[in-house]
C-alpha cells in the first residue's frame, strides 16, 4: 500500500488538486434557467469573499502604478513639454472667445429644447447620479475582459450598475469590493446587453465575441440593416437605462454557429482598449419602463390639456378682445351668449332628468339664472318676461 | 548515454531563494493585471503560464509544478471574470506536465524551450476552452489565428524570460 503511494504520489497529488477545484467549480456555476439577458454569473457570497482575498492585496499596488503613472505624465506635461505653450495660450483665448459667442446662442436653444421637451412629456430614463472612477487594472486577460476601477461599495456602487463613458456604454459592475470593483466589459464573452437599432427599431442582445468584439445576435436576415446604423442601449435589461450609445454597426454576417441567424458585429461607441475615467450610473430617474409608459401617456395628456389653455381662446363679444390665456397667466372661461328670448331651448332651462315624472303634464318652467359673467349690455327684462311668454 | 544524461539531470537540483519563488508569481500577475491597461495588446501574452511553465521545468517536481500551477491560476481567476478553478485546473496540468518533461529532455536549450511553451501555451488554451464549454457549458468562441498569434507571442516573450530567470536561481 505505501509502495503505491509513494509511486504514484504525483499523479495522486494531481488528481486530488484537480477533484478540489472541480468541487470549487461546481459550488459556482448556476442554473442556465434562473439567467435572464445581461444576468452573468454573478458570485456568491463566498465567492466574493475569496475573490476579494486574492484581489485585496493586488489593488493597492494597481493603484500606486496607476498614481505613479499619473505622476510621470503629469510631470511630462506639466514641465517638460512646454514648448509653444504661449502660442497656443494666445490661440486657445481666441478661441474661448469664439466659443463664449457660441455657446449663448446654444444656451438660448438649449433652453427652449428643455422646455419643448417638458411640454410634450418627453419622458426617458434621465441620468441622476454618476460616480467618476479610474480605471487602475484588468484581469491581464484577453479571455476575460474585466476591468478594476478605485471605487467601490463605500462610493455607493452595486452590483450591476451600469458604467458609461461620455461616448457610450463600457459595461456593468459585477463584484464591489469596499475600496474597488470590477467591471465587466460589454465585449466579454459573458456579457449581455438589451440593444435597439437606431432607425430599424430592430431588438437584440449585445454579447462579446473570443476576439473581443461585442455582437448583437440571434437576428434573422434582415435588409434594412445596414453597417455604420447606431445601436442604442435598449432598457430591456434593466441595467443600462435607455437609449444611451452602443456603438454602430460595423459588419453584418452569417452566425455560423447558429444557422439561420446573423450577428452583427458592432464598433464601440466607447474606446475600451483605453480606458481612464468612467462614470458608474448610481441612480437613474426610474427604472420600470412599463411604468415610464404609463407615466409618459399621462404626461402627453397633461401636456395636450396644457396646449390647448395655451392656444389663442375665442374673444368675448363685451371686449372684443381675442389671445391666448398664458399671456396674462389667467386661465379665461368662455360663456355662452345670453339668450335675448328664453325658451325650453336654453341651456339650462330644462329640469334634471331625475325631476321629471312619468306622464306628467304639468308645462316645464324654465328655471333660469342669472349668467354668472352676463354682460352689462344684455337686457335686464328678458328673465323675468319669459315664463309669461311660455305661457 | 541517454539514461546518463537522464540520472545526472535528476540529480541535478536546481533551487531558489524563497523570496525569488513567491516574488516572481506576483510580479507576473501584477504586470499581467497592470500592463494590458496600458497596453491592450499585451493581453495576449500569458505570464503567470510563462512562470509556471518556468518553475515546472526548471524544478523538475511534478508535484511542485502541479501546486504552483494551482495557485498561480487560481489567483490568476480572482482577478478575471472565469469561476474560480478554471486556469486553476488548466495550469495544474500544465505544471504536471511540464515538470515531467522537464525530467525527460534538456530544457537548457533556448529551441526546445520555445518548442515547449508553443505546445503548453495552445494546450493551456485547449483546456480552458473545454472546461469552460464543456464542463461548464458556456457558450466560448475559439479563433484559431488568435492562439496561434498568443502561441507565438508567449515562445518569444519566454525565451528572454527565462535568460533573465535563470539568472536567479541557485544550484545546489
Amino acid at each position: 500500500m505505501e509502495s503505491f503511494f509513494s509511486r504514484y504520489k504525483n499523479v495522486l497529488v494531481l488528481v486530488v488538486v484537480l477533484v478540489a477545484q472541480l468541487i470549487a467549480l461546481a459550488t459556482q456555476i448556476h442554473r442556465p434557467s434562473a439567467m435572464g439577458v445581461g444576468d452573468t454569473r454573478t458570485d456568491g457570497h463566498h465567492v466574493r469573499a475569496v475573490r476579494f482575498a486574492m484581489t485585496g492585496p493586488v489593488i493597492p499596488l494597481e493603484r500606486m502604478f496607476t498614481s505613479i503613472g499619473h505622476g510621470v505624465r503629469g510631470m511630462w506635461t506639466n514641465y517638460i513639454y512646454l514648448r509653444g505653450v504661449r502660442q497656443k495660450n494666445y490661440d486657445l483665448q481666441a478661441e474661448v472667445d469664439q466659443l463664449r459667442l457660441q455657446q449663448m446662442s446654444l444656451l438660448a436653444d438649449a433652453r427652449q429644447g428643455q422646455r419643448l421637451q417638458q411640454l410634450l412629456g418627453f419622458k426617458q430614463q434621465y441620468i441622476y447620479k454618476t460616480v467618476v472612477a479610474q480605471v487602475i487594472g484588468t484581469s491581464g486577460s484577453d479571455q476575460s475582459r474585466v476591468i478594476y476601477i478605485d471605487k467601490g461599495s463605500n462610493d455607493g456602487l452595486r452590483p450591476d450598475m451600469a458604467v458609461v463613458t461620455p461616448d457610450g456604454i463600457v459595461g456593468k459592475v459585477r463584484d464591489v469590493f469596499p475600496h474597488a470593483a470590477q467591471v465587466l466589459e460589454m465585449n466579454d464573452q459573458t456579457a449581455g446587453a438589451g440593444v435597439v437599432l437606431e432607425t430599424t427599431r430592430i431588438r437584440g442582445i449585445l454579447r462579446g465575441n473570443a476576439a473581443g468584439q461585442p455582437q448583437v445576435i440571434d437576428l434573422l436576415p434582415d435588409d434594412r440593416i445596414k453597417t455604420g446604423e447606431r445601436v442604442l442601449t435598449s432598457g430591456g435589461d434593466q441595467v443600462y437605462p435607455r437609449g444611451l450609445p452602443v456603438g454602430d454597426v460595423m459588419s453584418v454576417a452569417p452566425d455560423k454557429q447558429h444557422p439561420p441567424y446573423i450577428a452583427i458585429t458592432v464598433r464601440p461607441a466607447a474606446n475600451l482598449a483605453r480606458l481612464e475615467e468612467v462614470l458608474v450610473i448610481t441612480e437613474t430617474h426610474d427604472a420600470n419602463g412599463a411604468v415610464n409608459d404609463a407615466a409618459g401617456e399621462a404626461e402627453v395628456q397633461r401636456a395636450a390639456d396644457a396646449a390647448s389653455e395655451a392656444l389663442p381662446s375665442i374673444g368675448t363679444p363685451e371686449n372684443g378682445t381675442s389671445g391666448a390665456s398664458g399671456a396674462t397667466g389667467q386661465p379665461l372661461v368662455v360663456h355662452p351668449t345670453p339668450a335675448l328670448h328664453v325658451d325650453r331651448f336654453t341651456p339650462g332651462a330644462t329640469p334634471p332628468a331625475a325631476e321629471l315624472q312619468p306622464g306628467d303634464t304639468k308645462p316645464i318652467t324654465p328655471k333660469i339664472a342669472a349668467p354668472t359673467a352676463a354682460p352689462q349690455s344684455a337686457p335686464q327684462a328678458a328673465p323675468q318676461s319669459a315664463p309669461q311668454e311660455k305661457q | 548515454m541517454v539514461m546518463r544524461s537522464l540520472i545526472s539531470r535528476r540529480e541535478q537540483e536546481i533551487t531558489f531563494h524563497p523570496v525569488v519563488l513567491v516574488m516572481v508569481p506576483v510580479v507576473a500577475l501584477l504586470l499581467q493585471d497592470y500592463l494590458p491597461h496600458l497596453f491592450p495588446h499585451f493581453a495576449l501574452l500569458d505570464l503567470p503560464l510563462l512562470v509556471v511553465i518556468y518553475f515546472a521545468i526548471t524544478l523538475r517536481s511534478p508535484i511542485a509544478g502541479t501546486l504552483t500551477g494551482a495557485i498561480i491560476g487560481m489567483l490568476q481567476d480572482g482577478q478575471s471574470s472565469h469561476p474560480i478553478g478554471v486556469n486553476g485546473m488548466a495550469k495544474s496540468i500544465i505544471g504536471y506536465a511540464a515538470a515531467s518533461i522537464g525530467v525527460r529532455i534538456d530544457v537548457e536549450n533556448s529551441i526546445s524551450r520555445m518548442l515547449l511553451v508553443l505546445v503548453f501555451s495552445m494546450a493551456n488554451s485547449v483546456l480552458t476552452y473545454l472546461i469552460e464549454r464543456r464542463l461548464l457549458g458556456f457558450e466560448m468562441q475559439w479563433l484559431w489565428l488568435h492562439e496561434i498569434a498568443r502561441m507565438m507571442v508567449n515562445a518569444v516573450v519566454a525565451v528572454g524570460l527565462f535568460w533573465f530567470l535563470d539568472r536567479l536561481r541557485r544550484k545546489g
